[in-house]
This record gives structure tokens, sequence and C-alpha cells, in this order.
């Protein structure tokens, strides 16, 4: 770490090193590209992929922080702070879309929610609200008068063109609004409403004949401004959003922001529940893979796999909801531990699920991956490269599936994870198939993990004595977890008092509908359907 | 001499040509006015057997498909369900065609009656039965394989006229995928046609009266059953060729857009498309009406010829039609371009190959 600091200390004597609980880099914005392109390809550096972009409004100034990690050098991560220029009318920081692929989508967020204007970035539209909305919402002097912005029952306006604030060789910049499909694209929309879209997501597709030209993704559908709501509730309040994301990831999720939360707090808790935690999580994995799996076949017309694989599904949600008292929203975990102790027939039902899983992964392998029609369909379909899942985020199983090694449990181990025997599942060819077969075999490394613990369950408290109103110290904090869907980052930021000052999310699915352009480009529609499904994105984690 | 009697008894042109003599000679009517009658009379039977069948057909489907997905299926409405059907069609009936903007309202109207009169001209030449049958003539089967095909022209006006573009790709996709796979059926058939030496449906009947042509062709016949299968299931736009309504892909393809009966009628035609191809397959491969006969089992040759043929015809209609529903919900569905590659790249030239073949083995006396 502290070579690290040295040397882009030596590169950028502007740059401010400080260590958090990563090493922060505090730079100019002038200088930022520079710093970034030297980041992600500076051989000792090497930062390439970017988790995330968190907006901030520190009252006095406006910035934002980013969040990359190393996939070569050890998966270290490195935050790097960037302060605006220009006044809060119209804040401008230079885009890196050019470095990390996946920022374009990042840089939208942040100016849709902050009004930051990305200099540079081809495409600065908002990306969650729709494009009359007044203000913006998670600036601190945001007016959130209903009748600013009132509920209407018309339809969205729409536009063809978006807009851009390019930097002109002389300094000067320039807003310009080019066009996002050509002027004669028959453009079909797909979604809102659209059975494969598992949600409401928009695919606005230029198609020529079957062969797709471009997408462009329309997502703020499901937008419900869980991190504009954080900041007015306490800690223990902002929980139960977390059911509500990816909601096949809930018990992950909760086990994210309560480490984070924890961690900033100074809470220790007992071992009972980490590994209650800990089975839990993977209890949701099996049980998200296996809806993975039934969607994703229906989506190509196997209807009937849907009801093999939520069989297993079902057993799961029963489990649950004897011990979480909920089959969906289970708001289990809890800051000091979980809300309440395993029911008493817990160990016996997750043995009676473990010893049905072989036979069942044993029987979709017989009845769909060996069928010639589905391996037609996925084989060789929506590639995507190692390079490309790393500059465009794409994390989870569907990274894996290219080769990157992006298993949060196995390179930044958290928890017990350490202590536990399970495989990272890769595979390299990176197309739908292969993305269909790291679920499958994934579901079989968590039974193994939950083999490993059902016996183990250790006795003592299963949750440890939290104040009700938890005051966290001035501060920020960083936390990343593995949900079913790859890595998802939590950045929180408290200002002392008894609620966030900000609590940014990051979601695995929004880089992974991010890519969905760039992999089906020359596909077929059949094809989108497939690609789309074999990412496994979940709206309401997307939009938030 | 029990054979022809039992044979004699359950023709049913008995039965018709009682009601033509009560019509000609007891009442004394002119032979125009008879036959107006008959028409008629054929027409409402028709029209009955049309909507039960169709009914019955949702709730087979619908059982088989529970059975495939570990579930029971429809069993509310009446024992077992059997009355599920009837509720939903009423259902539909009742339901408001909508009107929409932009349309053309001439085609857009159009566009079901034509799609379920093609399958309702199909009927006019299915073998019921012994004596049992609307027309007989001597191309019935060149007559079936061309009423057949108007229903793409209902799919692609219904696609077109409906102004979405989800319905035009539909319409555009099944346009495609039914000329293609017409081809398919009309070198099937015209394989089996090679082997019986007539196109009329009573003297392909007749033909297998021994033995199946199934079986008296043997391979190039067999063959050609596994090919008209396939395509058949391509004809009527079923799993896992059922890219013109493709849920997943295109909502609902070229009939996203209707509602009511006018949706009805697209749904019945589906389903009775379906019996229309498994009544050809059952005429062409598996003797039509005629009952199951094994050369030299006497014995059992007779047990079977006491099964009435409407009976057998139904059953071997059913059965296969068992095949096609078990192909939809087993399989995913294909791809527009590994569609059309399987029909031009393989389908075509195996058919063609085979249709030498069947010549050969004919001109060479190897059938059994």
């Amino acid at each position: 770490m502290a070579n690290i600091q040295e040397k882009i200390a030596k590169l950028f004597p502007e740059a401010v090193c400080e260590q958090f609980d990563t090493l922060q880099v505090t730079i100019p914005d002038s200088r930022w590209h520079d710093l970034a392109v030297a980041l992600k390809e500076d051989p000792d550096l090497c930062y390439d992929y970017l988790i995330t972009i968190v907006g901030m409004d520190w009252k006095t100034s406006m910035g934002c922080v980013y969040y990359m990690m190393s996939t070569t050098r050890g998966n270290d991560v490195i935050a790097v702070k960037v302060l605006a220029t220009g006044d809060r009318e119209m804040p401008m920081i230079h885009s890196v879309y050019d470095v990390w692929a996946v920022a374009t989508l990042y840089e939208r967020e942040v100016y849709d929610f902050f009004g930051i204007v990305f200099v540079n970035n081809p495409d600065m539209r908002r990306l969650f609200l729709n494009i009359d909305w007044i203000g913006y919402p998670l600036r601190k002097d945001y007016n959130d008068d209903p009748n600013i912005n009132p509920a209407t029952t018309r339809s969205e306006r729409q536009s063809d063109f978006t807009q851009s604030w390019v930097e002109e060789p002389d300094g000067r910049i320039v807003k310009t609004e080019p066009r996002i499909f050509a002027e004669d694209d028959f453009v079909v929309n797909i979604g809102p409403q659209h059975p494969s879209t598992h949600g409401v997501l928009r695919f606005r597709t230029a198609v020529d004949g079957e062969t797709i030209k471009k997408i462009d993704v329309y997502m703020g559908y499901i937008h419900r401004g869980v991190e504009k709501l954080s900041e007015k509730l306490t800690y223990q309040q902002t929980l139960p959003f977390m059911d509500r994301l990816d909601y096949f990831s809930a018990h992950n999720y909760h086990h994210g922001l309560c480490r984070l939360i924890e961690r900033a707090a100074g809470i220790t808790i007992s071992r009972r529940a980490e590994v209650i935690r800990v089975m839990m999580d993977e209890l949701s994995r099996i049980a998200s893979h296996c809806l993975f799996m039934g969607t994703f076949c229906m989506d190509l017309g196997a209807t009937s796999m849907l009801f093999y694989t939520l069989r297993v599904r079902e057993q799961i949600l029963d489990i649950m909801e004897r011990t979480c008292g909920a089959r969906m929203t289970f708001n289990y975990d809890c800051i000091g531990g979980v809300m309440q102790d395993l029911d008493s027939n817990f160990q016996q039902d997750v043995k009676d699920l473990l010893a049905v899983i072989p036979a069942n992964i044993k029987e979709y392998n017989k009845v769909f991956v060996g069928n010639v029609i589905a391996k037609q369909r996925m084989e060789g379909i929506g590639h995507l490269s190692k390079e490309d899942a790393i500059a465009y985020g794409v994390t989870g199983p569907s990274g894996r599936a290219s080769g990157w090694s992006c298993d949060l449990r196995k390179i930044r181990p958290y928890s017990i994870y350490p202590e536990l025997e399970f495989d990272e599942v890769l595979a390299t060819e990176g197309d739908a198939m292969a993305r269909f077969k790291v679920r499958l075999e994934e579901i079989v490394q968590s039974a193994r993990i939950l083999e490993q613990l059902v016996d183990n369950i250790p006795e003592g408290e299963y949750c440890v004595k939290v104040p009700k109103v938890l005051k966290l110290p001035v501060g920020h904090w960083w936390e990343m977890v593995e949900g079913c869907r790859g890595v998802f980052g939590l950045y929180l930021e408290s200002d002392g008092s008894t609620q966030p000052y900000r609590l940014k999310i990051a979601p695995p699915c929004l880089p992974a509908a991010g890519v969905v352009d760039h992999i089906t480009r020359g596909m077929k529609i059949a094809d989108l359907i497939a690609i789309g499904g074999s990412l496994d994105y979940i709206i309401p984690d997307m939009d938030r | 001499m029990i054979l022809t009697d039992i044979t004699e008894t359950l023709n049913f042109a008995n039965v018709t040509s009682a009601i033509d003599n009560l019509l000609e000679q007891t009442w004394g009517l002119p032979s125009w006015a008879a036959t107006t009658i008959e028409c008629v009379l054929v027409g409402v039977g028709l029209l009955l057997v049309y909507a039960l069948l169709a009914l019955f057909y949702i709730l087979y489907e619908r059982k088989i498909c529970a059975y495939i997905q570990c579930r029971v299926g429809p069993v509310r409405v009446g024992p077992w369900g059997l009355l599920q059907s009837f509720a939903d069609m009423f259902k539909i009936l009742i339901k408001e065609l909508i009107d929409l903007k932009n349309v053309d309202k001439f085609l857009f109207a159009l566009a079901p009656y034509l799609v379920i009169i093609a399958s309702m001209m199909a009927f006019a030449v299915l073998p019921w039965g012994r004596g049992l049958q609307i027309i007989d003539f001597n191309i019935g089967i060149f007559f079936l394989v061309a009423v057949s095909s108007i229903g793409v022209l209902g799919i692609l006006l219904a696609g077109w006229s409906s102004a979405n573009k989800f319905t035009l790709i539909g319409a555009m996709r099944s346009g495609a995928q039914m000329v293609s796979y017409e081809l398919s059926i009309g070198l099937s058939v015209l394989t089996m046609v090679c082997l019986s030496g007539t196109m009329s449906i009573t003297g392909i009947v007749e033909g297998q009266n021994r033995l199946w042509y199934l079986f008296q062709g043997h391979i190039p016949a067999i063959i050609a059953f596994v090919i008209y299968l396939i395509a058949a299931t391509a004809e009527t736009n079923r799993g896992p060729f059922d890219l013109p309504e493709a849920e997943s892909e295109l909502t609902a393809g070229y009939h996203t857009e209707y509602s009511g009966i006018h949706f009805g009628f697209f749904y019945l035609a589906e389903y009775l498309n379906l019996f229309v191809v498994s009544g050809v397959a059952s005429l062409l491969f598996l003797g039509g009406w005629q009952p199951l006969h094994i050369p030299g089992w006497e014995g059992f040759n007779d047990v079977m010829n006491h099964v009435p043929s409407i009976v057998w015809f139904l059953i071997k209609c059913f059965v296969i039609s068992y095949i096609i529903i078990w192909f939809k919900w087993t399989f995913p569905r294909l791809r527009i371009d590994s569609l059309l590659k399987l029909e031009w790249k393989y389908l075509l030239p195996i058919n063609l190959f085979n249709l030498v073949l069947m010549a050969m083995i004919i001109f060479c006396g190897w059938t059994l």
C-alpha cells in the first residue's frame, strides 16, 4: 500500500493520499483524467475495475468518490476523490468514460442525482428520473415539495436526442445534442411491459429485420429513491430497504449493510450470528440461481423447466419462512446479529434440502443443458470477453463465466468465508451457456458450504445488545459483499448524527444492464432475450 | 364372413344414404332441395364438431402440459376440469372487441376469419370413418395441402394490419416459416402419394386395408413420417417452432392486438390445425380410419374390426397430437435463422432424396 502511495505521489505531486479503510487519493479535476489513465494503465497500479462512482454533496463543495479495484494485483481497492469545478449551477468533472467503459453509465447516474456534468461523456442524459424532472434529488438543498414535480398521469416526454458537453481544444466547453439512433432506424420498444425484461426495464432496440443494430437501455421505472430516503431515517430503519433491491439477495444485502454499520460503530457480533448469516446467504444463493434457471429457460421457450427449479426454491423459502417469518422480504439480519433465533427444525430442514439437491442438479443437466436446441440457443451467444467484463464491471456469475475471478468470498473474504472450503466457479467461454453452467455449479458449491456449517452452528446469543438509536462517528466507510448477482458495494458517510449523511448503494445489476448494448450488436432479437436472461439482472436492484 | 358383416354395420355410408333416401324418396323432395338440406346439415354438424374438438384440445393440452410440469392442471370446473374449456370459451365470447386506432379496419377484421376458414375447409376431406367423409374427390390430399396454406395469408394480414411493430415482426417470421415448411409437408405428402398411387382420400385409406403405409413403405415412409411431424409442428406454429407468437420475444406476435372472439379464432384455429395435421398424418401413414391389421393374425384383425372406424381415426389423431404437444412443453424455442437452416439445409435435401428412394423402392417392388 505504501509503495502505491509513493508511486502516485511521484507521478502526481498535487495528489493528497490519506488512509481510511481504503487508500484515498484526492486530486483536482484538471489532473483527474491523467490520474485515471495512469491508475488503469500503469503496470504497478492496474486499477482496471471501476466499482462505482459515489456522487457527493458536502454542502460547501460537490464532487465524486471513485472506487476502483485491481483485478491483477491482489484485488486491492483504492478511492479517488475529485472535487467538481464550477458553481452549484453547473458543477463539472472530466469524464473517464474512455478509461472504464462502465463509467458512461455511472456518470449518468451522478448527473441525474447531483447535476454534476461530466465533460466529454457522449451521453449525458438523466438515467433514472424522467427528462423533465426539476432539481437534483440527492443535493442537500433539493426542494422535495411535491408541487414542483407532481405525480402525473400523462406519458413521460420522450426524446430522440441526448446531450453532451464537449471540451474544445481551446478549453471552451460546448453543449451538443446528438441523436441516439440514426434518423431512419426501425426502433422497437422492448419493454417496459414485456414478459422477458423481468420487470419494468425498457430496451429501445434499433433493428434491421431480425438483427439488432443498437440498444438504448432506458431504466428508472421502478426507481424509489432508496438512497435519498435513507438520509432521513435512522441506521436501523435503512435496513429493510435491502430486501427491496435485489429481492433474491435480500440476506446478502442485509449482511453487507449490517457489516458496514457494525464496523463503523465498532460492534462485534457473536460467532453464532455470523454462521447464521452465512448460511442464509448461501440458501439465498441457491434459491436465486434456481429461479434464474427457471426463468431463463422460460425466456428461451422451455416453460416446463421453471417448475422443476421452483421445487427446490420452494423448499428453501419454506425453511426461511419458518425462521424469518417471511418468504420474500425477510428483514432478518439486523445490526448486532439476526432478528430472531433459528427455528428448532432448521438443521433437519437444511439437511433435507441438501439431500435433494444433487438429484435435481443431475435432472437439470439431463433435461435442459444437453438439449440440442438449448445448446444452439446458448452456445456462442452474447460472448463477453474477460477484458470487457472487467471494463463494464460485470461481476458475479456472469463475470466469472468470462473467466474473471471476481468472487468476493474468495478474493476479499469476509465474515467466516476464509474458514470454509469451497471453489470459485470459473468458465472461459463467456457466452450464455457458460453463464448458465456457472450458476448451476455455484449451487453445488453453496450446498458444500451449507454441509460444512449445518452441524457446526455454535451456541451463543444470536444478537448482541445495540442501542435503539445508533450514532456513528464522523467519517466514511466502504464495504463490499458478494450478492447472488455479483459485487454489492456500499458507501456510508456519517456527519456524527443518528442518520446517514450519504448512503450509496452500488448494485451488481446496473452494469449488467449496461453491457447489454455492447454484447447484442449484430445478434438476433431472440438472442437479446437469451442474453438478457443469462445476465440475470433484477430491475429493482439497478433502479433502487 | 364375420369380418364383412361387422364392417358393413359400422359403415357410415348406410346412415348418409338413409338420410338421402328419406329426403328424396319418402318425402319426395327434388334433388336440388335434398342437396341443400344435406349441405346445411353437414355445415351445422361440422361447426359443432369443430367447436367441441377445439374445446377438447384445449383441455387435452392443458392436462398434458400439467402432467409434464408436475402439476394437475384444471380440476375445479366440473369433474377433472372437464368444463374448464367451456368456461374459458364462454368468457372469450362475452369479451369486448376492442376498437383500435390506426389499424386497417377491413383487413384487421378479415384476418381471423381467413385463418379459421382455412382450418375448417381442411375438415372437408378428412377421413372421419368408413363412409363418413364430407366430400370425396380424386385430388383430396392436394386440396387439403392447398387450403391449409390459406392460413398463412390470415396471419400475414393480421400482423400487417395491426399497425404494431411486434405483430409485423411476428408476421414476417410466420411468412418465412410457413412458406418454407410448406415445402417439406408437400414433399413428404408426395412421397406417400407415390406409394399409394392416388390422391383420393378414400383410395389412400383403402390402400392401407392390409397394412398401414408407414409399414408398407418402411424406411422411406418412416423418414417421411418424421419429417412430416417436424414440418407439421412448424406449420401449425407450435413450440419449439412458435416464433411468430414467441411470447417471450414478441409478447404475442401477430395476434398481439386482437381481443375477444377475434383472438379466440386464432386460438381455436391453432388447436384445430393441430387436429388437421394429426388427421393428415394418420391418413397418410397410419391408415386413416383403418383398424390396426397385422397380416396373418386373423383373430387379432377380427377383434380390431369391432372397434368403430371413427374411434380409430380419433385415437390416431390424439396420439399424434400428443407427440406434437409433447414437443412444445419440453423443447426450448428455435431462433429464426436456425429454424430456416433446419428446413433449407437439412429437411429439404433429405426429403428430395427420400422421394427418389421411395420411387426406387416402388419400382423394384420392395414394399411390404
